[in-house]
């Protein structure tokens, strides 16, 4: 019985690479304790996300709370917007978008999806693949596709500072017959302003304000769990001597 | 105060009713491991009602504010996260004691003469269970929220005639939408909850009746001294009282590992695609209900045709309800009885978890029909037992408990 419950529970990573699926995707290199990769994630998001995408469960000033912004940095570093009366938005605002979801279905053909908590919905490893591997494609009306997510319509709003990369496919025969089309290596074709390891370190940091923005909390609810789990230890061990006291009498 | 409790007890049977239940309630003094379930299952339920409640405070029930509410509980809420969390893994550890507090009755023989109103209030208190963690399951208004509960509810389409009327009763609507949100959100905080208090108070009451069985499966009210009292009894509290608080602690232990370490429980707790909120224009790539269903649902799949598929997994349902008439043989434990039942008994565990494993991952023909095999198996168990418990080969049981 043992037994076969370990190997049932064992099964379960198998499971979850099973799931993922498709390209496979890079370890994001992420630290939700280095504050400044995130003032820099959190900047790069209001520059180059929050134009198109909201966060519209966030609020600006907690972001500032939790890694180390005074209200007055985050109204200049990443509020960017006016609110209806046309003043400049409040730090305690959630984080809108100013266009309109009409618009969005337009110009895209599709809803904008917020990013409050997509690092929850698709994970870091698939965002930081995701923001890595947009490539030429001429068959795309954006005229560039994606590895990770095949036939995306949002455009590669990086490429200023990625360049632009073609993906090179070999060839092969598959065991059924037919010719499968193998990715092999990116190559870029236009430099952009960042080197492959800038912008690398640059999309780690987007990624990792976007964890950390899934869940805001969760450095603090680690450190809770620690403590309570050390009080129900010393818990556990005066409820089971008084278990043992009144038994006594029992055997 | 002994004044006080005077004045109470000639009006209300407070002292009385502590006694019969808790003081004076001999219970088998040889309960194991297993017996820690009943009473975790009942804190369980209290905590899913306190966070329950005081996540009816923060929480919107409408379509367009239902997944932005959440999120708000999760951020705006002074350590709403927490009481989210723990409601979300209450869910999971509910069905986690509950299911072990089951096997220890077909272990034991629980649901045998004369605790078959045990078992029947016990089997109902866990089909309200299911329809309460599904109706729970849409509220957060995501992607697996919604579509989950699309594929749940249309499975009563399948009924002839009925079919799809009844769907249409059930979700208020043509597909699911704000009034099934609504309805959901009623019959999960107010209607559900109600019920489930008052099968919970059957079930305690059915059992302090007829006395708790044990390991052994031995009658200890066979054996009494000259008060009345079973040789092998010991009272409830403080005895067992105070030995199901190491319980309690150890459990939560468990449970607080899940809501700080790891709420989502590698997206089998709290799925991936829950992140996204629910949109009915985009089908999830894979739609699998949580858990605790997926045994029913690998059946469910496991039949080729809907109709046939939805009787299966009723049927699978069902046919526990009938356990106390299914298994006739007279020895309660494991213990003491046949071979045969201890091939079926470990069967039957292997297929459910095998069920629960393959309900979860996309249906393949490979999967489907190892499936139709677990199936096969959980209900060749119901039917082997009919056949072979009259006959069964036991060993003697002993007259007082043991250890």
């Amino acid at each position: 019985m043992k037994k076969l419950l370990i190997a049932f529970f064992m099964t379960f990573p198998v499971l979850a690479m099973a799931a993922g699926g498709g390209f496979p995707l890079d370890k994001a290199p992420i630290n939700l304790e280095d504050n400044e990769s995130l003032k820099r994630g959190a900047r790069a998001f209001a520059n180059y996300c929050l134009s198109c995408h909201s966060a519209e469960y966030m609020r600006y000033n907690r972001i500032g709370r939790d890694i180390g912004m005074t209200d007055v940095e985050v109204a200049q570093e990443l509020i960017f917007t006016r609110d209806k009366k046309g003043e400049k938005t409040k730090v305690g605002e959630l984080m809108k978008v100013a266009m309109t979801e009409d618009y969005s279905k337009e110009a895209f053909g599709t809803k904008i999806p917020g990013l409050t908590v997509i690092a929850r919905a698709r994970g870091a490893d698939w965002l930081y693949t995701y923001l890595r591997t947009f490539y030429l494609d001429d068959s795309r009306p954006t005229g560039m596709n994606n590895m990770a997510f095949p036939d995306v319509g949002m455009p590669h709003v990086l490429w200023e500072l990625q360049g632009l990369q073609k993906a090179n496919f070999k060839t092969e025969m598959g065991e059924d017959g037919n010719e499968k089309h193998i990715f092999e290596n990116m190559e870029i074709v236009k430099p952009g302003k960042m080197n492959v390891e800038e912008y690398d370190v640059f999309v780690a940091d987007l990624v990792n304000f976007m964890v950390y923005m899934g869940e805001p909390m969760q450095l603090e609810r680690k450190s809770l769990g620690i403590k309570v789990l050390i009080f129900l230890f010393f818990f556990a061990i005066i409820a089971y001597l008084l278990k043992k006291e009144y038994w006594k009498d029992v055997h | 105060m002994q004044k006080l409790l005077g004045w109470v007890d000639d009006r209300f049977p407070l002292t009385k009713m502590w006694n019969e239940h808790l003081a004076e309630y001999y219970a088998p003094k040889n309960f194991n491991f297993w017996y820690f379930f009943g009473s975790l299952a009942l804190l369980v339920l209290v905590i899913q009602i306190v966070s329950g409640i005081f996540l009816t405070m923060h929480y919107k029930p409408d379509g367009a504010m239902a997944f932005a509410s959440v999120e708000y509980i999760m951020r705006d809420v002074p350590y709403g996260w927490l009481i989210r969390y723990i409601h979300s893994t209450g869910a999971t550890a509910f069905f986690v004691v509950v299911y072990l507090h089951m096997f220890r009755g077909l272990m034991y023989g629980s649901f045998k003469k004369p605790r078959e109103l045990v078992w029947l209030f016990g089997m109902f208190i866990y089909l309200a269970l299911m329809a309460e963690a599904f109706m729970g399951y849409l509220l957060p208004w995501g992607q697996m929220s919604y579509w989950g509960a699309q594929v749940i509810i249309s499975l009563f389409g399948a009924l002839p005639i009925i079919g799809d009327p009844l769907t249409l009763w059930i979700r208020g609507d043509y597909v699911i939408s704000d009034a099934t949100l609504n309805r959901f959100f009623a019959l999960h905080v107010i209607a559900l909850p109600i019920v489930l208090l008052g099968l919970v108070v059957a079930h305690i009451i059915a059992l302090h009746e007829v006395g708790s069985n044990n390991p052994d499966g031995v009658e200890i009210k066979k054996n009494k001294d000259a008060n009345g009292i079973p040789l092998d009894g010991i009272p409830f509290h403080p005895y067992y009282s105070v030995k199901d608080i190491v319980g309690v602690i150890v459990f939560l232990m468990f449970f607080s590992v899940i809501i700080f370490f790891m709420p989502e429980g590698g997206g089998y707790l709290l799925e991936h695609a829950n992140f996204i909120p629910a949109d009915p224009l985009k089908t999830p790539e894979h739609i699998a209900p949580v858990w605790y269903f997926t045994p029913f649902y690998a059946i469910l799949r496991a039949v080729p045709d809907k109709l046939m598929g939805v009787i299966a997994m009723g049927a699978a349902i069902v046919v526990l309800f009938l356990l106390p008439w299914i298994d006739q043989c007279k020895v309660k434990s494991i213990r003491y009885r046949g071979t045969s039942f201890k091939i079926l008994l470990s069967a039957f565990v292997v297929s459910f978890v095998a069920l629960g494993y393959l309900g979860m991952l996309p249906a393949t023909p490979g999967k489907t029909i190892a499936a139709q095999i677990f199936s096969l198996i959980y209900f060749g168990f119901f039917v082997g037992l009919y056949f072979t418990s009259k006959n069964e080969k036991t060993r003697p049981v002993p007259e007082r408990v043991t250890g």
